[in-house]
């Protein structure tokens, strides 16, 4: 009965995934009508539309989708693993080292010279920020020495992005830097889409094979310890896989925030609170929610360039203050 | 391999030692209680023995595999913790994750007999997290009996439990004993240790005091020198009763 209403959340998920990538495709400022825009994606009909569709809409859902999910299922693999509902996926300091090198890209001018420099740039920040965070937090260190390791790198990381910021040499190169950090899926192609994909499928496979840990985790380490898990085999692979997930989302996307917190909240009660199956359904949870959050500024103050990232954190957050409160009253 | 053998098994915290050159074989059939006073060493030397310290020395157990590890040996630490609120159900099948290769019909059957072992049908659905400690640490017994291991240590699995789940949970251990398993567990309930126990190891200052069958270890003399209490210790028809009278009169 759990594993029939388990399947039925799934499909329901996968469903609404599917209805927002088609609303994706079809909503933006071109104004298209329905039946010709998808008949443009399939190659017929107008040349100059099926360029709009296949260069700039289709990029911009496959990302949605592709953002959405490793934020999400990233988020909920830290929340297993730290056995703590408050993780994120920027605590192991991937987003922000990412985001320090997506920065240097655009101060340094690279990112004009050779537009791909900003994504491997981030690439380059979320790679060494897992060595980093590795080293750091030593070969047996546990969930903590992890935290620990993950606040200073970001902390690190941010103060370099302020300096950079200090150090702009131009109003406009400090302004294109922090709307790049705001994050967006406006503008993407299908190169970028190319670029992390590697990266998100990569991640994928790590963490596909922990999930049954990830819930023999819920009983501490020990009790893992004792049930076969190799703790320090596991946490090699998360960190490997989100911060894959991570970097890869941040190189095309920039920051967004609350997607891989919240998500993996709302879905927990739902899949009976078991970390192998939010994990899944994290991931789809959070291709919604970022399509429809990137719907979503296409819609309000389009002539404004609504940032994606802004929208998110302004939904997330009085939605988690909700669940937080709600929390609070079960609680009593 | 069945069993237990730690041989000159070492643990220190930084530099303190915490456990001394602790040589140990536990055979089949056992029903073996760890007892001592806090901070002997009871605990580190059950994390120890299963390699989730760094020691020194050599344990049978450590030396195998993960995975191996994981069906030779279940383990309930002391430390109750359930971090979601999984259903009382999930919370047991999840000793299940120590055999992979096994059928599902096999994992249910597993669960099925443990939740049954430990009186759990009536919280089967319940979320683990809204149990009483008490029914928490029976859930998490289940959990380790689930496992379907030739040997189950526990860390104090009785704490906390009222006394008649108490002398349920004895009396099932003693049941598994008698079924050709190993149990280790670390009690600190001297009465109960002494009348469901088949053996019992007294740890004191990280050495082993004594060891042997609960009449040999719980002589007036080892309480007063290991836990400085007065005893009144007698055989009786019922078993040995051992009554706890009040602190030692003399340090140690």
């Amino acid at each position: 009965m759990i594993r029939a209403s388990y399947s039925r959340l799934l499909a329901l998920l996968a469903l609404l995934v599917a209805a927002l990538f088609t609303a994706s495709l079809l909503i933006g400022p071109a104004g298209v009508r329905p039946g010709p825009a998808l008949a443009a994606l399939l190659g017929q009909g107008d040349e100059m539309l099926a360029l709009v569709m296949r260069e700039i809409r289709l990029p911009r859902a496959i990302l949605g989708v592709l953002v959405g999910a490793a934020l999400g299922m990233s988020g909920a693999v830290l929340q297993g693993f730290l056995r703590n509902p408050l993780a994120e996926p920027g605590l192991i300091g991937t987003s922000a080292s990412a985001a320090l090198g997506a920065v240097l890209a655009i101060h340094t001018g690279l990112s004009l010279a050779f537009p791909l420099a900003l994504p491997l740039a981030a690439l380059a920040g979320a790679l060494v920020s897992v060595l980093l965070v590795l080293i750091l937090a030593g070969a047996r260190g546990g969930a903590l020495a992890l935290i620990l390791a993950g606040i200073a790198i970001s902390a690190l990381a941010g103060a370099a992005t302020s300096l950079v910021l200090n150090l702009s040499p131009n109003p406009f190169a400090a302004n294109e830097i922090i709307f790049w950090t705001l994050g967006s899926l406006a503008d993407r192609s299908m190169l970028h889409v190319w670029i992390v994909l590697p990266f998100l499928l990569a991640g994928f496979a790590l963490l596909v094979p922990i999930t049954g840990q990830l819930d023999a985790l819920t009983l501490g380490e020990d009790a893992a310890a004792s049930m076969g898990v190799d703790l320090r085999r596991l946490r090699l692979l998360l960190v490997a896989g989100t911060a894959a997930l991570v970097g890869g989302a941040t190189a095309v996307a920039g920051t967004i925030g609350f997607v891989g917190l919240v998500v993996p909240h709302v879905l927990r009660h739902a899949v009976g609170a078991r970390p192998s199956r939010l994990l899944p359904a994290s991931a789809l949870g959070g291709a919604a929610m970022v399509l429809a959050a990137d719907v979503a500024v296409r819609l309000i103050l389009p002539e404004r360039d609504l940032k994606l990232g802004v929208l998110t954190a302004l939904v997330g957050a009085p939605f988690f203050l909700r669940l937080i409160l709600k929390t609070r009253g079960n609680a009593l | 391999m069945t069993g237990l053998v730690l041989s000159g098994l070492s643990c220190r915290h930084g530099r303190r030692v915490v456990i001394d050159g602790i040589d140990l074989a536990l055979q089949p059939g056992e029903f073996v209680g760890l007892i001592g006073p806090n901070g002997a060493g009871k605990t580190t030397l059950l994390r120890a023995a299963q390699g989730l310290l760094p020691f020194a020395g050599q344990s049978s157990l450590a030396a195998l595999p993960p995975r191996e590890r994981a069906r030779a040996a279940a383990f309930m630490p002391q430390g109750r913790e359930i971090a979601w609120p999984v259903s009382v159900e999930a919370l047991v099948s999840l000793g299940r994750i120590a055999h992979p290769d096994a059928a599902a019909e096999v994992d249910r059957l597993a669960t099925d007999r443990a939740i049954a072992a430990l009186g759990l049908d009536r919280l089967r659905h319940r979320s683990a997290t809204t149990l009483s400690g008490g029914e928490q640490a029976r859930a998490l017994l289940a959990r380790a009996l689930a496992q379907e291991t030739p040997l189950l240590i526990a860390d104090e699995p009785i704490s906390g439990l009222d006394p008649a789940a108490q002398i349920e949970v004895m009396q099932m251990f003693r049941q598994l004993a008698s079924q050709g398993r190993t149990v280790l567990a670390s009690l600190h309930d001297l009465g109960l240790a002494a009348r469901h126990c088949t053996r019992l190891v007294l740890l004191h200052r990280g050495r082993i005091a004594a060891d042997g069958p609960p009449r040999a270890v719980l002589t007036t003399r080892n309480l007063a020198d290991c836990f400085g209490v007065a005893a009144h210790v007698e055989e009786a028809p019922q078993g040995l009763i051992v009554q706890l009278l009040g602190r030692a009169a003399r340090d140690t």
